[in-house]
């Protein structure tokens, strides 16, 4: 499976060879499992394992409550209530699965926050980027439609605001929402099709997570230097690597524990702090809540969308050159979709000669501030927009699209990279050994 | 409603927006009190629970309806936790709706543990049975959120000061009288006053001051919210506990592996 030079599978005892000969199912997995990996990933290179987990969780978790909930308009709100009342276990069920979408989305995030720092995304890694990619817009699907689901204030209205969105696009725009919605407005047959939709969709990205498994296995792993793994023969790659069994499984286990102590202290002791008030008051088609606030995942998008309006020159410029076509409201759309969209064409936007950012020292820099701008839209897409806010998103969201189409192309012209080490193995040696001589010393 | 007039309402909202990531209820005065049942090792006080219980049907319960709370689970552990007898005999102050053979659409009978609370008799009075998660009382600051983190939500909080925070003031407005009120978002409330203090003879010999029964009504609402709080809580320490020991063995376990290869590492390091 893997480009690097390794032991394959040999079946030994006689039903294995039958087998093997038929299905190499068993090979398959050893191969999985045994794959060549950097000896020198750091601690940001767990999130992987973490995001499996809680996608197992979600849906194991969301199967049980499935079992228990009721998508009709009438009665989700009370069957959410009776799944905390009545069934055993079943406000831990909730609580994890609604809290497990936010340690999913907290994952997701510090996993492409990693993609981009070391350049995982770079030839010949492009298309484990792009399906990344549609996982998280997958994942973002998802999230959105399982928050309706317990139609609570939030639900309904978020639904309203998001599926207008769509009501944006010209033309096509006021049938595409009718046809999502089933409907003229957010109803019963909404409810319905986000609930089917969201029960289907995590087994899409399962599969999705497959071949993104099966790209990267291929490449093999990036790692934090961005040199590759030196594949001339079996023993110069085990100079650079080592199996992913035991290594970094139980390392990656260690991390998970770690991470999950915490998860379950928030699950425990603050379940709801994550979410909003509002969603323990039952839909209610005639009064608008006082603030329409998506999740914090989707806050730094929300910034963004609600960033372009009227008043910004860019708009009103692209609003008369498109003779009223492109409207404030549908800029914003496209501003929103289009900051995921230059994202995912980062693999082509990037156009330095060197992977990883640790020697690039312009890039360093400017990354820092693209995560600091990250977090700023995260804060102001939940705040109102009276000055500053409308100021702060909009700078932010220009920050963000500058950094992949202007700064990102020309860093690769204008910056002097540091030298990278020959090979992986001299960076871990080199990071071990030295240790090793500050340890001596003592 | 059509689905313009829908979009243009949520757009309104969309853009008069947030103050806070979570923002219902801002802009009143909170009393702060430390409830039992606050930190991770707080826990509910059963006799707090009771007689809150007992403020809530004797005065609340005019209006207001607990629809989702089963009456049976004022025995269940980490509740009120009252005897079963105690139970059916409360329970058959309410009417629920009779649902036998022969009975006819409308019919009703005297209610047992396994009905639930009415619901609100007053259309305009909301249910109570979420009230406590559905409406927070700490907010910012700047949207951070920090206060949320610190304090908990506050929805305890908020009901508290809202029974103890109305000033005397009333005005009228299209028909309608509003009661000024300290702790209410925009400072006029609809609902009169409903508790002015010995509105209730608690038989445990406790205050009933105003603000004594109001505390306990906010505790009895909290419970009615989250009835599996202290299950959830002893749920948390298991399950971080557990973790944290298996982080422990990881590590070791962690640590064990990559001895010879970072053993190794420093050889060669030394001998290049």
């Amino acid at each position: 499976m893997s480009g690097i030079p390794h032991d394959h599978y040999e079946p030994k005892s006689g039903f294995e060879k039958w087998l093997h000969t038929r299905l190499p199912v068993v090979g398959l997995v050893y191969d999985t499992i045994m794959i060549p990996t950097p000896k020198n990933l750091n601690w940001m290179w767990i999130w992987g394992i973490v995001l499996a987990f809680c996608l197992v969780m979600q849906i194991v978790t969301g199967i049980i409550l499935a079992m228990h909930y009721t998508p009709h308009v009438d009665l989700a709100f009370s069957s959410i209530e009776h799944i905390m009342r009545n069934v055993n276990g079943g406000h831990m069920l909730r609580y994890m699965h609604a809290n497990g979408a936010a340690l999913f989305f907290f994952a997701v995030y510090l996993h492409i926050f990693r993609g981009l720092y070391y350049g995982s995304y770079k030839a010949p890694r492009e298309v484990t980027w792009i399906i990344g990619m549609l996982i998280y817009l997958a994942m973002m699907a998802t999230a959105f439609m399982g928050y309706v689901l317990p139609w609570g204030q939030m639900s309904f209205w978020g639904a309203t605001v998001i599926t207008g969105l769509f009501g944006a696009i010209p033309f096509i725009g006021e049938s595409i929402q009718a046809w999502l919605l089933g409907g003229p407005a957010v109803d019963n047959a909404t409810l319905n099709r986000f609930f089917s939709l969201h029960y289907l969709l995590p087994f899409v990205i399962a599969a999705l997570v497959a071949i993104h498994i099966w790209a990267f296995h291929t490449t093999g792993n990036a790692n934090p230097t961005g040199v590759e793994v030196r594949r001339g023969s079996k023993e110069e790659a085990e100079k650079d690597t080592l199996p992913f069994w035991p290594y970094f499984v139980i390392k990656d286990l260690f991390a998970l524990a770690v991470i999950l102590a915490i998860f379950f202290a928030v699950i425990g002791f603050m379940p709801n702090y994550l979410g909003h008030p509002d969603n323990y008051i039952e839909a209610n088609p005639l009064s608008t809540p006082a603030h329409i606030v998506p999740e914090w995942f989707f806050l730094p998008f929300y910034a963004i969308l609600r960033a372009f309006t009227a008043d910004v020159w860019a708009v009103q410029l692209v609003n008369w050159i498109t003779f009223g076509l492109v409207d404030a409201k549908f800029f914003g759309v496209l501003a929103m979709f289009g900051s995921i969209a230059v994202m995912a064409l980062v693999p082509w936007l990037d156009t330095s000669s060197v992977r990883s950012g640790r020697f690039r020292p312009m890039f360093k820099m400017w990354y820092a501030l693209f995560v600091i701008d990250f977090i700023v839209l995260m804060w102001v897409g939940a705040r109102d927009t009276e000055f500053p806010h409308d100021w702060i998103s909009l700078i932010g969201s220009t920050y963000w699209f500058a950094y992949f189409l202007i700064i990102l192309p020309l860093l690769g012209v204008l910056e002097k990279p540091n030298k990278a080490p020959d090979t992986i193995e001299a960076d871990f040696n080199d990071h071990y050994g030295h240790a090793s001589s500050d340890a001596d010393a003592k | 409603m059509s689905i313009k007039n829908l979009t243009l309402t949520a757009l309104t909202a969309l853009t008069l927006s947030a103050t806070g990531a979570v923002s219902s209820g801002d802009g009143g005065h909170i009393h702060d009190t430390d409830f039992s049942f606050e930190s991770p090792f707080g826990t509910y006080d059963q006799a707090q629970l009771q007689r809150g219980l007992q403020v809530y049907t004797e005065v609340c319960s005019a209006c207001h309806g607990l629809k989702y709370v089963p009456i049976r689970t004022l025995g269940d552990d980490g509740g009120p936790n009252m005897s079963a007898e105690a139970v059916r005999e409360y329970a058959t102050q309410f009417e629920a709706a009779d649902t036998s053979d022969d009975a006819d659409l409308g019919d009703t009978r005297e209610a047992i543990p396994t009905d639930h609370f009415p619901v609100s008799g007053d259309p305009n009075a909301p249910d109570l049975s979420l009230m406590a998660k559905s409406r927070a009382g700490y907010h910012g600051p700047y949207g951070l959120g920090l206060s949320q983190l610190i304090n908990g939500m506050g929805g305890p909080e908020y009901i508290l000061s809202i029974l103890v925070g109305y000033t005397g003031e009333e005005k009228e407005e299209a028909g309608t009288t509003f009661y000024e009120n300290t702790a209410y978002p925009g400072g006029w409330i609809s609902m009169p006053p409903p508790l002015f203090g010995e509105d209730v003879d608690f038989a445990d010999g406790h205050s009933n001051a105003i603000h004594h029964e109001a505390e306990d009504t906010a505790a009895f609402l909290m419970w009615a919210a989250e009835p599996k709080m202290m299950a959830r809580k002893k749920a948390g320490f298991v399950g971080v506990l557990l973790l944290t020991m298996l982080s422990v063995l990881l590590y070791a376990t962690n640590k064990r592996i990559w001895a010879p290869v970072k053993q190794r590492a420093k050889d060669d390091a030394k001998n290049s």
